[in-house]
This record gives C-alpha cells, structure tokens and sequence, in this order.
C-alpha cells in the first residue's frame, strides 16, 4: 500500500518553494512530499472506524503547502509526518458508526467531516464551540489523545485521503453516502460543505447584490449554494468573477446573475449597485463579497467594490498579505473568515439546526456538482495530478482528485 | 481647372491595388477584377472671401427672415448656440469657421449695442469640450472675452434648471430644449454641414435638447425607417426633428440658422496620396505612401492615434447662407451633395470600406469597438441616397483593426455597455427595452458627463442604433485586421486578410459576388440609381 506523506524537510520545502515560482503545483516532485510504502493507520480507540479512500480531492489549502505558500500560522496545529487528503469518499470495508448513531454496515460509502474537534480527541468536557455545533472553531486541534492537527489530512495519527492505505475516522466524522450520488459528487461533498457555511455566514439580507470573486473550486460551489441555498428564502443578485472561460460557464450555469472576468467585476458591481466611483473605489457597492482567493490583491478588490458597512467574507485560504485597511475603517466594513462548517440554518424539517455537511449532500447532488470533478489520477502520476490542479483554471479543470479505486485516472 | 466629380472605376488586371484606411495605419488591396470603387469627387473651389461671404449671408437671409442686423436690438438676449468638436473631421486648421462666423455675428451684436450674450456649445449628450478645444474652434479673443465671465456654456443636458419642456409635437414627442436658448429674444445657430445629415431643425432640435426629447428619434426603431438617415426626405430621423423643429418656432422661439459646407480637401499634402486615384499616384505620392506606411507600421498604435490627432484638415468653405431654417439648410443640403454625391448604378453583393482612426465621437481619442461599428454601419452604410450601396442579405467588409480599448475618461459608459450589454444580445431593439433606461438615468455615468468630459450615459446605445438600419439589412459584417475577441462581442466575423474575407462572405452572398469598395478619404455619398 502507497501513500503521499508530507515531511517536515526544510530543504524540500525551499525547493518546492521555489519551483512554485514556475507555477502553482510544479514542486510536487521536489519538495516535502513523498510517495511511501504505508500501513493501515491504528484505530486511536475502538469506536474509530478505518475508511478506505476511492475519491480524495486536491484542495487550494493542499496546493499551498506543496508550494510552501502556507502561513506559518498553521505551523502548531498540523503534526508530522502527515498524509495528506481531507476531500475523501472512501469506503467502510468493517462498518462503522456515523455522526447521528446510525450504525452503517460493512462495504457503506462515506465522506468525511474532517474537522478534528474535541469528540474525536476524547476531551470531555468539550470546548464552547464544539457544545454548540460549531466544530471548525474547536479550541483544542492542538490537544487530546491525538497529534495535533486541525484536519484529518493534517494529523499523523489519522492518516489523509492520499493513500491507498486508507485512514482512521470518528463517528461524528461520518456521513453515509446516498446511493444516489457518484463518487464525483461525493468527493465534492467537503468543499460544498465549506462554501454552504461561507454563503450561510455572509449575512446575505433580501434583495442584496453579492459579489463572488474568483470561480474555481470554492468560487463555484459558493455560487451554487447562494442559489440553491440562500435564494430561496433570500432573493439576492449574484455577481462573479471569473478568470477562465470554463469557469464563466460554469458559473453561469450554477445560477450566477452575472459573470465576468475578474477586473470587469468592479464595474459589474457599480452597475448593479448604482453607485459612484472615487479614487478606483465604489462609494456604494455590493452588499457582501465573498473572496474565494484569499490573496493581497483579491482582498484589496473586495474592499473596494463592498458598500459602506458592507461584508467581506474571506473564504479562500489566505497567507500573510500586505492590505491597506483605511477603507475598512473609514466606511465601517466587517471583514470576517469563513472556515469550514458545524450546524447551519436553514433549521432540518424537526426545526433543529443542521449540519452543514448534511446541507451540502443534498446541494451536491441537486446541483450535480460531480460535474465539477474536472480529472483524476492514481497516487503514482501524484506530480501530473498537483501540477494540474495548480493550473486547473488555465487548463480548463476545476477539481482535481486521486482515484484510489485501482484505475488508471482520467482527464477532461 | 474645374474640380473632376466623383467616378466609379471597374477594376481590371491593370489596376493598382486599392488603399484602404486601417485605423491609425493604411492597407494597399488587391480587389477582384470587376469590383467596382467609387471615389468622390474632387474638392470644389473653395470661396475666394469667405469673410465677404459670411457677411452677404447675415445681411441677404434665405426664408422669412429679416437680415441680421435688422434682429439685433439693445436690451435684447442674444444667445449664440454652436456645433461642437464632433464637427468637421478632422478638426479644421485654424480660423475654424466657428470663429470666423461669430466674430461677425458678435461684431454686428455689438454695432447693435447687444450687451446680453451668451454663447452654448451644443453637444446635447456629447462630451464637454475642453478649453484647448474651444478655444480651437472659437479663436482665443472670444473665448477670452467669454468664458472666463460664464458667458460661453455648454448645454447640459442633466440640468433640470437650465431646461425648458416646450411642449408635445402631434405625434405625442417630448421637447424640451435649453433653457437659455429658448427664451432668448434670438437665437443664432451656427453650423458646419460635413455631411447631409447635419443641420435644419436637427441643430436645435438635437443639440440643444434632453434626453426626454432625443429619446423620441434616437431609436432603433427610427433608425430602421431612416433609409438613409443622411437623405433628409426619407429620413425618419430628420422627419421627427422637423416636427420639433416646427413646434420650437411655433412656441415663438425665433432661431437665426447659419449654415456652412466645406470642401472634402480633408487632409495636409502630407497625405495628398489618400485623396488620388491610385493609378494617378506620382513619384511623390508613392514615396509618401510609403514614408508614412513604414513608419506607421513601425509606432506603436497609441502613438499613431496621437500623431492623427494631431492633424488640422485643410478645409475650406464652399458655402454659407443664413436666415430661416427649412429655407437655408435646403440650400446647404444641396452644396453637400454638389461635393460629395457620386452617381452609382445598382448594388452590390459586397461592400468594402476602410476605417480611419476617427469618428465624430472620437476626437483626440479612441476608436474603441462600438465605435467602429457605428463609423462603418452608421455613417458609412449609410451615405446613400435611394437604396443602400449593397444589397439586402449583402456584406459588408470593413478594415480596422478594432482593438479592445477604450477611453475612459470619455467612454466609462462604452466599456460597461461592451462587457455588460453587447455580452448578452446584439439585437439593437433588445438593447433599448433591457438597458436603456438604466445606463441613460446611471448617476455616476450623469456626473462624468456633467462634470468631466465624458459622454452621456445613454450614448453608446444611440451608437448601436446608428448601426440598426444595416444591422436589419445585412446578410453579414466582417471586419478584416480586426480583434477577434472584439470583433466577436459585436456580434460579426473577423477575418485576418481581405481575401480571407471574401471567401468568408461567398458562403453568404454565393460565389463570384459584385464587390464595390467606397474609397475615403474623402466622404462621398452614393446616389444608387
């Protein structure tokens, strides 16, 4: 059995570094990663279940530590050797147990939650925001009877999606798949699940116009949860900006109003919102933006095409960046994270909260979102596979995935 | 030597190749034998005292009109309405005629002891002229003497204060004018008539009014009936002004039109090659075409356009002839005509056209995309009298290289109507119903037009209608050396070279096609027997 393991190895962490200056994902064979001969991580107690990965996604957050990009930020909660993975439907060959307490029988197909809160750390009492659902803001990724790790795919004592070794999973990590959804619409169960809680967390009011900037992965699930999520009781107009013809396609048929490339957005926005301009910035604007990149540049954009007291939401993974903030101060913006998920309105027909996991199985598969999974490849072509997803935009793609399930891969 | 008039050459094997205007570069083509290329004719004779001229105008008027003078009263408000840089093309060297008829009008204005005058530029949804640009077209000693004391305006057509609704024509159209001109004892218009569209109750009626009352004719639908636009009797365009024009006299507003036509010597000797017949090209002539192509060739476009911009026309006038408005402009319109009118027999299959680097709503700046459509579909298509040059379910070719650029500064509202309008339809009927109204009441598009020197926000739009009569008309439009991306968002074909082109237009008009080819400079306007 195979898995990428990714290493802390200055010296390849420099390299990859540096070949990212070629491109996002061209330092895959150079740097902390590796292809390993792997064994079937240990279950850390006996209510853990091992998940046997068919399908695990290439995320933007993965594409940052292959290029050494990340923030050191995450330095303490991620522990090493780790394998990465953490967009994984997988395959439960002994059963297992999952998030509600159903019992689920040997060979059931899975994703997983794989936020590592306080459950799966056996630290009782829980910390506030785990008690309240709210497991991505766990107080305690660092601490427990695991590794640190804020992510299955982030934790060497759980193991990641890139394996054919598969990895270990808490109950209330557990989601059943419905026999209805591909493995393709599966594996995009996770970054559904993180866009439902940026489009549920943006505050979006009747009748707003919302700004979307950037349409890859986490720009185009957004803009399908704003529509088949937020729309229906939340009329609003959705503005995208897209930097690929393929991504503008696709925005468009996930329910966007608008779509254009990224430096027309600003205009778009103006249009749609009536308002003036000064100094390259919109006096009004929209009245949310989410920034699916995450960089100094997006963010910069976003600021400047959002409405006094307006909302920027970050929901692309940033790093260190340089922003001047004096239109966050001088028009009273809120600029907030969204990571993750936990519990979501819209309330589950018994009126209770529901999990944004649980949200993002049913908009997968009525937005067929499977269709986004652009290409797969088997663990051994791992370099092609980064190198694709760092330039998926460029070549058409949008996720990118390993097929674990003994085939050769494919691309379109 | 009498000036020759226009002539339609029948290409054959003997022919030279053709030159084509390619924005701020030239084109030599090779047209297929038996295409036909109308030249215009050459320029008249120029009048030998147009100052003489200009003051036998005022003082022997066309129409019920007493002579100038005789108008002119102490106490009075006189207010001086003039064209603005849209006209002529390119700007006139200095005295512009502008000049050269308001200095008399002030002189006898003050020999009549005037005091109140006020001099408005009439642009009506164009941009505002800057002070280099008045000054250009006023002369230094006028705009000296007015504008520093805000007697020389420019009629804003947002104003609600400076605006007076005269009330509705028979057909139920809004007029409603400025304020100043209209309640003036007189109003004097002074005119430069470039081509047959220009001037009558359309100065007035046009260039001094709102958006409310230019809404009325500046429409797809008026458009589509104006066959052509630039033949005033069949010209839905020109019916609707006259219908203003009459109720704008009719509420007492008492209009002294002066109207001006210039000879079509268009550009310096410099560029005397553009104006020949090829076959008739000199030594000379041959060292300049090929002096001014390769350097062309060699600069970069931004510094081309601004080296064209650079040029004074060598115009000169032909004609002038003030007093009421229907008596003069039928006189003018037969001056224009005397200049520019080539008898044509029937139609063609393909037209070809070679675009230059300017328009009327380009002065010192870009030709952007809509632009180029307007200057081949509007102006182009459409100077002729009795039917188009090319026949319905025809092509036409245009060569320019129709970058994806725009001004900023003057066409903020262009580049959202590129991206945003002509993204979702083409069709100049669905544009009006979906967009119109909210890019013409757009506040930030209100304010650049004005404050700064952009045009109204509704301006593209009028661009686009411009282009619906051929838009209705054509089987296909293809532009050759244009972008494609650009060319695409217009909804034609782009194609890299003419012969490319050809073979891209036979699979819409079938093989072996007609082809004529109008060759400008200078404008010519096609009588199509």
């Amino acid at each position: 059995m195979k898995a990428l393991v990714f290493e802390r190895n200055l010296p390849r962490f420099a390299a990859s570094r540096v070949a990212s200056l070629l491109g996002s994902g061209r330092g895959a064979g150079i740097g902390p990663l590796q292809l390993l001969d792997a064994e079937r991580p240990e279950l850390p107690s006996d209510e853990w279940s091992h998940l046997r990965p068919l399908l695990a996604g290439i995320c933007g957050s993965d594409l940052s530590l292959v290029d050494g990009r990340s923030s050191r930020y995450f330095e303490d909660i991620v522990s090493f050797p780790f394998v990465p993975g953490h967009e994984v439907v997988g395959v439960l060959d002994d059963g297992g147990t999952d998030h509600a307490g159903e019992s689920l029988a040997p060979g059931t197909r899975a994703v997983v939650e794989p936020v590592l809160g306080c459950a799966p750390r056996h630290i009782d009492p829980a910390c506030p925001e785990c008690r309240s659902g709210r497991t991505g803001l766990c107080e305690h990724t660092a601490f427990g009877q695991l590794a640190p790790g804020l992510q299955t795919g982030f934790c060497s004592d759980t193991g990641g999606g890139w394996s054919t070794a598969g990895l270990v999973a808490h109950p209330t990590q557990l989601h059943r798949v419905p026999d209805a959804l591909s493995d393709e619409d599966a594996v995009m169960v996770e970054p559904t699940a993180c866009a439902v809680h940026a489009a549920l967390s943006g505050g979006v009011a009747p009748d707003d116009t919302v700004a979307v900037v950037g349409a890859g992965t986490l720009g185009l699930t957004l803009v399908a949860a704003l529509h088949h999520v937020v729309r229906p009781d939340t009329p609003c107009s959705v503005l995208v900006g897209a930097k690929y013809p393929t991504q503008r396609r696709l925005a468009e048929s996930l329910g966007a109003d608008v779509v254009v490339p990224p430096e027309q957005l600003a205009r778009a926005v103006r249009r749609q919102a009536g308002s003036l301009v000064l100094a390259g910035r919109l006096t009004g604007g929209a009245d949310v933006v989410f920034d699916c990149v995450g960089s100094a540049d997006s963010l910069t954009q976003a600021l400047a095409m959002v409405r006094p007291r307006g909302r920027v939401v970050v929901v692309g993974m940033p790093a260190k960046v340089s922003l001047d903030l004096a239109p966050l101060w001088h028009r009273e913006l809120t600029l907030v994270g969204a990571y993750a998920y936990g519990v979501e309105p819209p309330a589950g027909p018994d009126g209770s909260p529901r999990r944004t996991f649980e949200v993002a199985v049913d908009l997968v598969g009525e937005a067929g979102l499977g269709t986004l999974v652009s290409a797969t490849y088997p663990l051994e072509r791992y370099e092609e596979a980064v190198a694709h997803a760092g330039a998926a935009g460029r070549r058409g793609a949008v996720k990118v995935a390993f097929d674990l399930r003994n085939r050769k891969g494919r691309t379109r | 030597m009498s000036p020759r008039p226009g002539f339609v050459l029948e290409v054959d094997r003997s022919t030279p190749p053709t030159l084509f205007w390619h924005g701020e570069r030239f084109r030599l083509e090779k047209l297929p034998e038996g295409s036909r290329v109308i030249y215009a004719p050459e320029p008249l004779d120029p009048l030998t005292d147009p100052q003489a001229a200009i003051r036998h105008a005022l003082q022997h008027p066309l129409g019920d009109r007493d002579p100038l003078p005789a108008l002119l009263f102490p106490g009075m408000r006189l207010t001086i309405a003039f064209d603005d840089l849209s006209l002529p093309l390119p700007p006139m060297e200095r005295p512009d005629i502008r000049q050269m008829v308001i200095e008399q009008v002030l002189d006898m204005a003050a020999e009549a002891g005037v005091d109140d005058v006020e001099l408005i530029v009439a642009l009506a949804l164009h941009r505002r002229m800057t002070e280099p640009e008045l000054r250009h077209a006023l002369g230094d000693r006028i705009y000296d003497a007015f504008a520093p004391n805000g007697l020389l305006t420019q009629h804003d057509a947002e104003d609600p204060d400076a605006l007076v609704h005269l009330g509705l024509t028979d057909h139920g159209e809004d007029v409603e004018i400025n304020k100043r001109a209209a309640e003036s004892d007189l109003l004097v218009y002074v005119n430069i008539n470039l081509v047959a569209m220009d001037g009558g109750h359309k100065s007035v009626a046009t260039g001094l009014a709102s958006y409310r009352s230019l809404r009325h004719h500046h429409n797809p639908q008026t458009m589509q009936r104006s066959r052509s636009f630039m033949d005033q009797h069949h010209s839905e365009l020109h019916t609707a002004n006259w219908r203003m024009g009459r109720l704008i006299a009719d509420s007492g507003v008492k209009v002294f039109q002066i109207e001006t036509t210039l000879n079509n010597d268009t550009f310096p000797p410099a560029f005397d090659f553009l104006q020949k017949r090829e076959w008739e090209w000199g030594v000379r002539d041959r060292m300049a075409f090929l002096g001014a192509s390769k350097a062309l060739d060699r600069t970069p476009a931004r510094y081309a356009r601004q080296l064209f911009h650079t040029v004074k026309s060598p115009h000169r006038m032909t004609s002038v002839q003030a007093g009421e408005v229907e008596a003069v402009h039928a006189v003018t319109t037969a001056h224009v005509w005397e200049q520019q009118g080539v008898v044509v027999e029937g139609q063609t299959d393909i037209l070809t056209m070679g675009l230059p680097y300017i328009s009327p709503y380009n002065v010192n700046s870009i030709l952007n995309p809509i632009l180029v459509a307007c200057l081949g579909l509007g102006y182009f298509f459409n100077m002729y009298r009795g039917k188009p040059l090319v026949r319905e379910g025809g092509v036409v070719i245009m060569s320019h290289p129709t970058p994806w650029e725009f001004n900023p500064v003057h066409h903020p509202n262009y580049i959202d109507f590129f991206e945003q309008v002509l993204s979702e339809t083409t069709d100049p009927i669905e544009v009006a119903k979906g967009y119109e109204e909210s890019f013409a009441t757009d506040p930030w598009y209100i304010h650049l037009y004005r404050t700064g020197h952009a045009y109204h926000g509704v301006h593209p739009f009028y661009m686009w209608y411009w282009c619906a009569h051929a838009l209705q008309h054509l089987g296909g439009v293809i532009i050759v050396g244009g972008d494609p991306a650009a060319v695409h968002r217009l909804g034609f074909r782009a194609a890299s070279t003419m012969a490319d082109a050809l073979e891209m237009a036979t699979d819409l008009v079938g093989p072996s096609p007609s082809l004529t080819h109008v060759h400008t400079p200078p404008i010519l306007m096609s009588d199509v027997q």
